[in-house]
Order: structure tokens, then sequence, then C-alpha cells
């Protein structure tokens, strides 16, 4: 009989892992509180730096793990430790034993209503990065005006890099979502003037400063150095947006029809707590601790636990699935 | 807009105000320009709505104008404001309640600054023992004499007269409110609604029927900014404060302002006139100015208290068009007899701003 | 009425006001004026900056925030060295973009 793995979450991590896992002759049984399968990444629409469809490699992944065990809409009441399992009983009643729980629990995109002075929630205009990507995918979004639509502004750094809202770690992704969001707007709104408000840009991954170069040189994306300091709406429901141009040494103002906000990733309040259960300690950003930092980041200090993807700190796609394979391996070796 | 949004703002920044038994302390400059707000606000609390407010002829200034002025050190108006607290002590009080938003920012930073150094809160009862031989509790409760308006706003409304409706029209008056500075934007959570969406006056307004304009400059300062009004140099830069937020209020029209701040109306009221003498140009309708208004003002209003009572006829900017629209019956002729019928002369008329 | 002191103008740029027509013109002449990211090299080696404050930089920025004026007076420190260009980790044609602004920004 095929050896239990529990994997805790159906994002693309725990899909990437439970298909190794497949392949290696384990049988993963994956967890997952909502009732779909692909995490953000499925209501995501196309993927930087080609532009691929987000839905094809959840599709892809999905495909992969299809032999594992798949409880969906289900969350874990507790886990507990015996001699060398982990007992781990479920929401819909079922508990099982295995002697590895790999945690591939994800993030919490940053609520962006917290950053009260942008009016997300408040002012019709104002959405966030996933609102966008929900609107690429369905069309369905009513404060998003295609008939008016001469000017857009995307804010970086919102919920990240900021001591304030308590979460000073770089989210990563959001620099470069935003120039891919920019270009799309471009390509659907040619005659719109886009914004760019930016602290520093980090287009630290393959072909990220291509796709930057793109949009300034072939898409006139404005990049403004300066964080947004206030929103307000003006008598015709437009936001006027106010930051100091850092460079030009001047506060600056611009009025837009609609105004993104790149939602950071922040620890997931679920992914401690059930890491709660089991003692693992979070690290100083509030996402859980590896063993090592840099030489072993998919082990947790505990035996039999195992980490992969967003878990332990912002990640991009290559990165959490290659974190998904080199923990499948090291739950490999763990068993042998 | 989405109102839901604010709400659930407004939500977050709820505050358990005790309802009775306050030791009330007036603001050093408000006596002087809004001369009858200080009076409603006893008159309101202790006649309308019956509750206890203690005052005492021995307070003083709390040093908040010198504190921002940077001309007074911090440990002086520490000491003048435990000063203050040993007043309230002596006289049996918990809740402490300030007229002056100045007075209430700066009671609630020393007291932050306090928890934060509490070595420093030792040196200050020290020091004003020494000074005048007396000890003091810490307030179990500091309030803003605007949150207590707004605690009793239903009740007021309850027994109103008039309200902030267009008798003619029947539809809502579009109010701006204007919040000083020293409320909540340095302590969020100790303001009614937070620092981005303060609520205090929003429920006074939406209370007494009328509208909030929320326009793009609203969280803008007056413009009186202490050192920038008091130093004659920077009144250019007060002026042009004033200037960018009565800009940013045009389009929306509106019937009327109310504050909760000494400073606030004061600058808001009587730069309506300087800006129509430098520019030519007014903000309310026919060459009138728009009316600014304490909200204990606003709340006489309300209740029906004679304009003139109120000392309306010391604002820059005519009040009659406001009455007007609210109904509000005022004799022209008694508008400038203080009591027992003493003439108080007649102002001279501006060139350009019409009043009455 | 005087009362010795006025109403100033708020320096804040307002880019809902900014007429970059003209800036278009040196876009379409030289197109990787957009492709400038402010990292400052060609300000930092120009021969000229120290001594007249040009900034091909801050030439650039200005121009994007309707600033013509000050761009056009910074240019004049100019020597078209093309140290500028040599540094530019862009790769941009400094000394063709910088004809490009005086030919357009001097028609009238």
């Amino acid at each position: 009989m095929k050896e239990n793995i529990i994997i805790i979450g159906g994002g693309i991590a725990g899909l990437e892992a439970a298909g190794q896992l497949i392949r290696l002759g384990y049988n993963p049984i994956i967890i997952e509180k909502e009732d779909h399968l692909g995490g953000h990444v499925a209501d995501w629409n196309c993927l930087f730096p080609d532009m691929s469809s987000a839905e094809e490699l959840v599709s892809k992944l999905i495909k992969n793990a299809a032999e594992a065990n798949i409880f969906t809409n289900t969350e874990i009441l507790f886990i507990n430790r015996l001699k060398d399992n982990y007992n781990v009983m479920l929401s819909n009643g079922i508990s099982i034993i295995a002697r590895v729980v790999l945690f591939a629990t994800g993030f919490k995109l940053f609520e962006a209503a917290k950053k009260e002075e942008y009016g997300y929630g408040i002012y019709d205009k104002v959405i966030t990065n996933r609102d966008l990507e929900h609107w690429f995918n369905t069309g369905d979004d009513s404060r998003i005006d295609t008939d008016e639509m001469e000017a857009i502004g995307f804010v970086h750094c919102v919920g990240s890099r900021d001591e304030k809202a308590k979460n000073p770690q770089c989210s990563k992704v959001c620099c470069i979502t935003a120039v891919k969001q920019a270009i799309e707007m471009k390509q659907k709104f040619p005659q719109a003037r886009i914004y760019c408000f930016y602290m520093d840009l980090r287009m630290f991954g393959k072909k990220y400063e291509d796709f930057y170069i793109s949009a300034q040189r072939d898409y006139g994306i404005r990049f403004i150095r300066g964080r947004v300091s206030e929103v307000s709406e003006n008598i015709d429901g437009k936001v006027i947006v106010k930051a100091e141009d850092t460079l030009a040494g001047k506060p600056v103002k611009v009025t837009l029809d609609l105004l993104v906000l790149m939602s950071g990733m922040v620890c997931n309040p679920d992914s401690t707590k059930v890491a709660g259960m089991v003692a693992l300690p979070a690290d100083t950003d509030g996402f859980l601790k590896s063993r090592d930092n840099i030489a072993d980041i998919t082990s947790s200090p505990k035996d039999g636990i195992f980490y992969a993807g967003a878990c332990t700190g912002p990640k991009t796609i290559p990165e959490t699935l290659a974190e998904a394979r080199t923990a499948a391996l090291n739950i490999h070796t763990y068993l042998q | 807009m989405i109102y839901q949004g604010k709400q659930k703002i407004w939500a977050d920044y709820q505050k358990e105000i005790p309802d009775d038994h306050w030791f009330y302390v007036r603001s050093c400059i408000r006596q002087n320009f809004f001369p009858a707000s200080e009076k409603m606000m006893l008159e309101i609390c202790r006649n309308v709505l019956g509750k206890d407010f203690y005052e005492t002829e021995h307070h003083t200034t709390c040093g908040g104008i010198a504190y921002h002025c940077d001309t007074i050190p911090q440990e002086t108006v520490m000491t003048i404001v435990a000063r203050q607290f040993a007043l309230m002590t002596e006289a049996g009080y918990e809740n402490y309640v300030a007229s002056c938003i100045t007075s209430f920012g700066n009671y609630l930073e020393i007291l932050e600054t306090w928890n934060e150094f509490p070595e420093l809160e030792t040196r200050i009862r020290e020091l004003l023992w020494k000074s005048c031989r007396r000890e003091f509790n810490r307030p179990k409760y500091i309030a803003h004499a605007s949150d207590l308006i707004y605690k009793y706003r239903n009740e007021i409304a309850s027994k109103a007269r008039f309200h902030l409706v267009n008798k003619e029209t029947g539809e809502p008056l579009k109010v701006v409110e204007h919040i000083g500075c020293h409320y909540s934007k340095m302590f969020p959570s100790k303001g009614v609604g937070g620092a981005e969406y303060p609520y205090v006056l929003c429920g006074m307004i939406e209370s007494w029927g009328g509208n909030v304009i929320d326009y793009p400059e609203r969280r803008h300062c007056c413009g009186y900014g202490f050192r920038q009004y008091h130093i004659k140099a920077n009144r250019g830069y007060s002026i042009s404060n004033t200037h960018k937020k009565f800009e940013s209020m045009e389009p929306y029209h509106p019937d009327m302002i109310i504050t909760n701040c000494p400073g606030c109306p004061y600058f808001l009221d009587r730069w309506q006139y300087a800006i129509s003498e430098m520019e030519g140009k007014t903000y309310g309708g026919n060459g009138y100015g728009i009316p600014v208004l304490t909200y204990e003002e606003v709340a006489g209003l309300v209740l029906g208290y004679d304009p003139w009572d109120l000392g309306l006829q010391l604002h820059q900017v005519a009040v009659e068009p406001l009455l007007d629209k609210m109904g509000i019956q005022y004799d022209p002729e008694t508008k400038y007899k203080g009591i027992n019928n003493k003439d108080l002369l007649r102002p001279e008329l501006p060139g350009i701003l019409k009043c009455c | 009425m005087d009362f010795g002191f006025g109403i100033a103008p708020s320096s804040a740029i307002n880019l809902d006001r900014t007429d970059l027509e003209k800036f278009e013109k040196v876009h379409d002449m030289e197109p990787d004026i957009y492709k400038c990211m402010a990292c400052g090299s060609c300000s930092a080696t120009c021969p000229a900056g120290r001594f007249t404050g040009m900034s091909l930089r801050k030439v650039i920025l200005d121009l994007q925030r309707g600033k013509e004026a000050e761009a056009i007076s910074m240019l004049k420190g100019c020597m078209l060295c093309g140290k500028c260009s040599m540094v530019c980790p862009r790769g941009i044609n400094t000394r063709h973009l910088i004809l490009s602004i005086c030919r357009t920004y001097k028609e009238e």
C-alpha cells in the first residue's frame, strides 16, 4: 500500500508537490479549505513575463495531481503528534494518520481597505490588482467604466514595505504585476495615460527588466517615483491622487478614472492557526519559520513537517513550483 | 462614494464616551471669536440635557498655542497641564472635557508621552509640587466637547425646532464638515470615526437633517497652522491653504461649514473676506460667503435659540442666508444690540464680500 | 487691498494640466526618451553640470512634468560633448535627444 502524505493547501505549491509525490510512489492527500483548487493563481488571468494563461497552468497542475486524494471545502480541526506520526482531524469527520505533513498554505492578499487613505471600498474608482485580474477574466466589474478611461494609476507597495501596516516585507511580485497590468490596460485603452507610483522598482526575475523597458518604450507607461499619500474623490466621481514626485522634489497630483492598488502578500492567518496546532514557530516577518532560510527553506524545525511556497514568505510562481519539487524530494529522502 | 465603506471604518473607531459628570475647560481664543459657543455648550448640556458640568475660574491656557509655535519648553507645557489635572482632581471629577481641539490633542499627547516615558511624569509631578503644591490623578477619560455633542446628537435632534433642511425646497442642506487637525490626526483611535474619515461632525449633520459633502481637500488644514499665521511673513502660506480648500469645495455649492476647532472656523470665516479682497472672489451664493459655524452654534440654532444670542453677528460671513434657508426668524434691528440693548455699533462693510 | 501677503499658487505638479504635445513630438524624433529611468549617470558625468546646473535627467523629467522653461534654460549649459551617451545604461542617443529637444522647443 502506498504511503499517505498530507498536503495542507491546494494551491499551486500543493498541487505541484502532489504531482511529484505521485510519481515518487506516494499517496498524497490534499486538504483545501476553498471549493476549488489553484489558490490565488486560479483568480489570475495572464502571468508575467510571457503572458501565459493562469488557467492553463492550474489545469496542468491539477491534471498531474489527479491521482491524489483531494478534499475541498475542508478545514483542519486539529493535528496531534503520535509517536512517529501525525494524526490530522478534518472538518468532514475524516481523520488521517501520516508520517509526513506538507504545509502549502500560501499567503493572504493584504486587505487594501486597511490603508484607509487609499479609500478602497469607499471611492468608486479604486480597485485592487486581484479585482483587475477578475475583470480581465470575467469583464464583470461595475467600477470599471470602459467608455471613460483617460487616465489610470497603479499604486505599488500597498501593504508591503509598510511597518505601520505591520508588513515590512517586500511582496516581490507586485512591481512586475503592476507593469504587466499597466501594459494590459494600455492595450485595451490605447488613449489612456497610465501612471505607476512606485518607491523602488524591483525587477529581479527573468525577463522582468525587459518587461519594464517595454512598458516604458513601447507603451509609454509613466513611472513616478513616490508613494501615494492620499486619495479623494471629485464631484464627477473620479479619484484624485496625491503623491510626492521624489525625483522632481515636488508634490504631484493627478485625476484618474481608475486607481489600482497593488495589494501585497501577507502571512495567512489560517496558516498560522494550523501551524500553531503543532507548535511550528513563526519567523520575524510572521510567515512560517524554516529550519534554515538559505540551505533548508522547505524543512520546518519539526521532523516530518515540510513547507512549500508562500507560507514561508512572498514567492513568485516559478519559485513556488521549484520549492514544491524540492519539498517532494526532501520528503522522499526523509521517508527512505 | 460607497457610504457603507465609510460606515465600516466608523464602526472601527467608536469611543465609549462616559455619559455624565464632566470637568469642562474652555479654550483661550474661542470666547473672543465665537463668544456664545462655550456658553451654549454648558447651556445645552446643563439645562437642556440635565448633565453635570463643572468649571473653575482657576483654569488657564494649556500652553498649546505656544507649544505649536515652538516658543515654550515641553516640560513647561506638561506642568501647566498637570496643574489643570490637579484642578480636576481637587474638584472631585474624573472625566475631563476640553472645548479646544489643540488642548485635547495636547492632553492626549502628554499622557501618551508619559506612558512611553514614565520618569517624565514623575518629574512633572515634582515640578508641579514645587511650583504650586498641587497633586493630580490622571483623568479617567478625556473627551473633546464635540464628542459629547456627538454623543447627545440624537437627544438634541429629538428636541429640535429647526433642521439642516432648506425650508423652501425641503432638500437637506449641503454641509461641509471640517475637523481640527489635532482632533484625530495624531491619535486616530481617540477620535470618533478615526483620522481619514472622521465621523464626529458627520454624525451631527446626519442626525440634524443635513447632507455631508466629501470634497477632495476635505482632509486639508484650515490654513491656521499656528506659526504659519502668527508670523506675519508666513500669512500668505496660511491663506493659500484656506484658498485651496475653498476652491476644492466650490463646485459642491455648500450651504454652510461646520467645524469643531477654535482656529478653523475663525480662519475659514475671516479669510473669506481676505480672499474676496485679494481675488475678487466669493464662494457663497449672490456675492455672499459660505457661513462657518461651530458645532455648538449649530446645535443652538437647531434647538431654536436666537441667532444673536448665539453670537452669530460676530461672524465675518453673513449667516442670514443660512437662517433664511433653515426658516429661522431673526430681527435685523437687534443684530448689533448687546445685553440690555447696549449698542454694539455696526461694523464697516467690506468692499466685495456681501454682508447684511 | 494690500494685506502685505498674498495667495501663492500651488507648487504641486498637476498632471491633469500638463501639456505634453511637444514632448510627444520629441518622442517621435527620439523614441528612446521614454526609456530614461532617472538613474542619473548622465548628470554625474556631465562636465557642464557642476558649473551650469545642466542635468539631462532633470531636463527629461521637467519636460514630462510640463516645466519647459526650467528644462530649456538648463540645456543652455550643454556643450554636446557626448559623455552622457557613453554612460547611459539604456543606450539612449543623448546627443540626438538633446538636439531634438532644442529643435522642438525652439520653434516658436
